[in-house]
């Protein structure tokens, strides 16, 4: 069985950096700010790779939206072990509603067995893509994935996920759509010789209208700005003094 | 004119005297206020209403002045019904209950669930559709929007008009006000800490009509894709991490799951939950289901207690809201000291001990 399995990367503002809000409360400024590959995506990505070692599927396609510099994210993603990448060329902004209708249109191109994508991308916290990826293609959806082990044969997954009370375990019919948690794997990093190799390899090109997708637009930003301060903290210098406080002062024990 | 001036005073009466009643999270809903037909989706465990799922009913509430709530549930046997009963009495806006009882929603799966939503939006046409920030909630409605067609909003913090809504992104570092500017329904979830269940209920003497949901479209495909294989969940007798008035949280620092058990004795002392950070869980220390964090639970108690924890961006993502916030570190230069209220900077050991010696 030639399965192929398609994975979903997003450009993000590196998880380390600390974001400022613009003065004119239109967004978050990402001028001259460290972008990579959404830790999610790196696990959904990496997941796919052992996957593929493991000889469950035959090729690992990466796919990004958004502007020019998605390209530099499906680099990152070729260099780590992906056959191939898909960029969808679009400059504006686009909500997971729009991204899930690209994600099954090119899904109906390249008819893969599993489509991976991270759980939620560290800018907007959505975490919405893949369940809305899932519905539109009506496929059985795996998310907050802990967990994934396949059987080929009986053509199933079966994925530990996190949740709430602890952990659930589902099996769910292929194809099927999962989202990365954390703890799903530790992704790798990309070794120079394959970076050098990722040169070559093909990034296929689409847009919108190529994949006949309408973007819809019935969300608009009205300001970004900045949460509340919290008042300044205080040392305390003994337990003693410090149980006088919550007690007496802030009244929680 | 006199009636037209006589009017404007009134109505900024009734606003005014309305918003007495009105908790703080709930702002100023446009006075010419819009009858709105809400659906919340809920859970139910051991035939009571799950706490998220009355926050979700609180927060369906805020919507508008006049607002009609749906509650729906899904399930099967004696305790879905008995859920059913609460519900129909659990808040004076809740004007319907609708059952979908079969075996196939014994546990909440996504896909006969989303399919179960749109099946009674297009029955019913509700304005909008709400469900907490839990699991479930952020597994299930997204699926429904896109079978819907909509652009949900997730996480929902505050709710300023009908359409227009407040939600952290960034980790919680910047918030955003979103309008949505679409047709019905507008979808969201929310964040039960944001909106917290008044202590003196808002039930109603009324018990709502409970009907139930028509199943008969559904065909054994929908629920044949997906299959549930085990749960495995903690059982404590700990206040649920998620609604716990104390939590004491235990980091990377804290080296050992054995030191861990310290953190459980306070906790149990103060009738608080426990914590952790994700290098905990990552560990071993604990498992992952006391994770605090960006990815993790959003606690929001009235005491935090965090020992041995850095205090790294995703972390405080997920406990800022907190009343009063202490830190017990060696290292005096933890992000975490950014954040919190009290601090003590020591060995944990000890402190630990000599907190839990003097509680």
């Amino acid at each position: 069985m030639t399965m192929k399995i398609m994975v979903a990367v997003k450009r993000v503002v590196d998880y380390a950096v600390k974001i400022r809000v613009k003065s004119d409360k239109s967004g978050v400024d990402t001028s001259n700010v460290k972008m990579s590959m959404n830790p999610f995506c790196e696990i959904a990505l990496e997941e796919a790779l052992r996957i593929k070692e493991s000889g469950l599927a035959s090729e690992v396609v990466a796919v990004s939206m958004g502007p020019a510099q998605c390209i530099d994210t499906l680099r990152t993603g070729l260099a780590m072990g992906a056959d191939r990448a898909i960029h969808v060329d679009y400059s504006a902004t686009l909500y997971p509603l729009s991204v899930a209708k690209l994600l099954k249109a090119l899904v109906d191109v390249e008819k893969p067995g599993l489509l991976i994508l991270g759980k939620q991308a560290i800018d907007d916290d959505c975490n919405q893509t893949g369940q809305m990826v899932a519905g539109l293609l009506n496929w059985p959806q795996g998310t907050f994935a802990s967990k994934v082990v396949l059987d080929k044969e009986k053509k199933v997954a079966t994925v530990d996920r996190e949740v709430d009370g602890g952990l659930e375990t589902l099996s769910l019919d292929l194809p099927a759509v999962i989202t990365t948690d954390l703890r799903l794997n530790q992704p790798r990093y990309a070794k120079l010789p394959n970076i050098m190799k990722a040169k070559s390899k093909k990034i296929e090109k689409f847009t919108v209208q190529d994949l006949k997708v309408e973007i819809k637009s019935d969300l608009e930003i009205v300001q970004v700005t900045e949460p509340p301060k919290r008042k300044a903290g205080i040392n305390v210098s003994s337990v003693d003094e410090l149980i006088d406080k919550l007690k007496n002062e802030a009244h929680v024990i | 004119m006199a009636a037209l001036s006589m009017l404007k005073s009134l109505r900024k009466c009734a606003t005014h005297h309305l918003s007495n009643f009105r908790p703080s999270f709930c702002h100023h809903v446009a006075s010419i206020s819009r009858s709105l037909s809400t659906l919340v989706l809920a859970e139910h465990e051991s035939g009571s209403i799950k706490a998220s799922s009355m926050s979700a009913v609180v927060a369906a509430a805020c919507l508008s002045e006049k607002s009609s709530i749906s509650v729906l549930l899904a399930g099967s046997g004696s305790s879905l019904h008995e859920a059913a009963k609460r519900a129909a009495s659990c808040h004076h806006s809740v004007s319907q209950v609708l059952v979908a009882d079969s075996d196939k929603f014994v546990y909440p799966l996504a896909e006969p669930w989303a399919k179960l939503v749109d099946l009674i939006q297009q029955e019913h046409c509700y304005s909008h559709i709400v469900a907490a920030s839990s699991s479930f909630g952020k597994n299930v409605l997204p699926r429904a929007a896109a079978l819907l067609d909509v652009s949900p909003v997730t996480d929902v913090i505050e709710i300023s008009e009908s359409h227009l809504f407040v939600r952290p992104i960034y980790a919680g570092n910047a918030l955003c006000t979103v309008r949505y500017t679409g047709t019905n329904p507008c979808m969201l979830t929310i964040r039960s800490t944001s909106f917290p269940v008044p202590l003196m209920s808002d039930a109603s003497e009324n018990e709502a009509p409970i009907s139930q949901v028509d199943l008969s479209t559904f065909d054994e495909d929908d629920f044949s894709k997906s299959r549930f294989v085990k749960n495995t969940s903690q059982d404590t007798d700990r206040p649920d991490l998620g609604n716990a008035r104390v939590v004491i949280t235990g980091g990377r620092g804290l080296k050992s799951a054995e030191n861990f058990k310290m953190i459980e004795k306070l906790a149990e002392k103060l009738g608080g939950a426990v914590g952790a950070t994700r290098a905990a869980v990552d560990a071993g220390f604990v498992p992952n289901d006391l994770q605090v964090g960006q990815t993790g639970k959003i606690v929001a108690p009235e005491l935090y207690i965090a020992f041995g924890v850095s205090g790294a961006i995703q972390h405080l993502a997920g406990m800022r809201d907190s009343k009063v916030i202490v830190a017990v570190n060696k290292d005096s230069d933890a992000p975490i000291f950014q954040k919190q209220k009290e601090r003590i900077s020591s060995d944990m050991k000890p402190a630990n001990k000599h907190i839990n010696h003097h509680i």
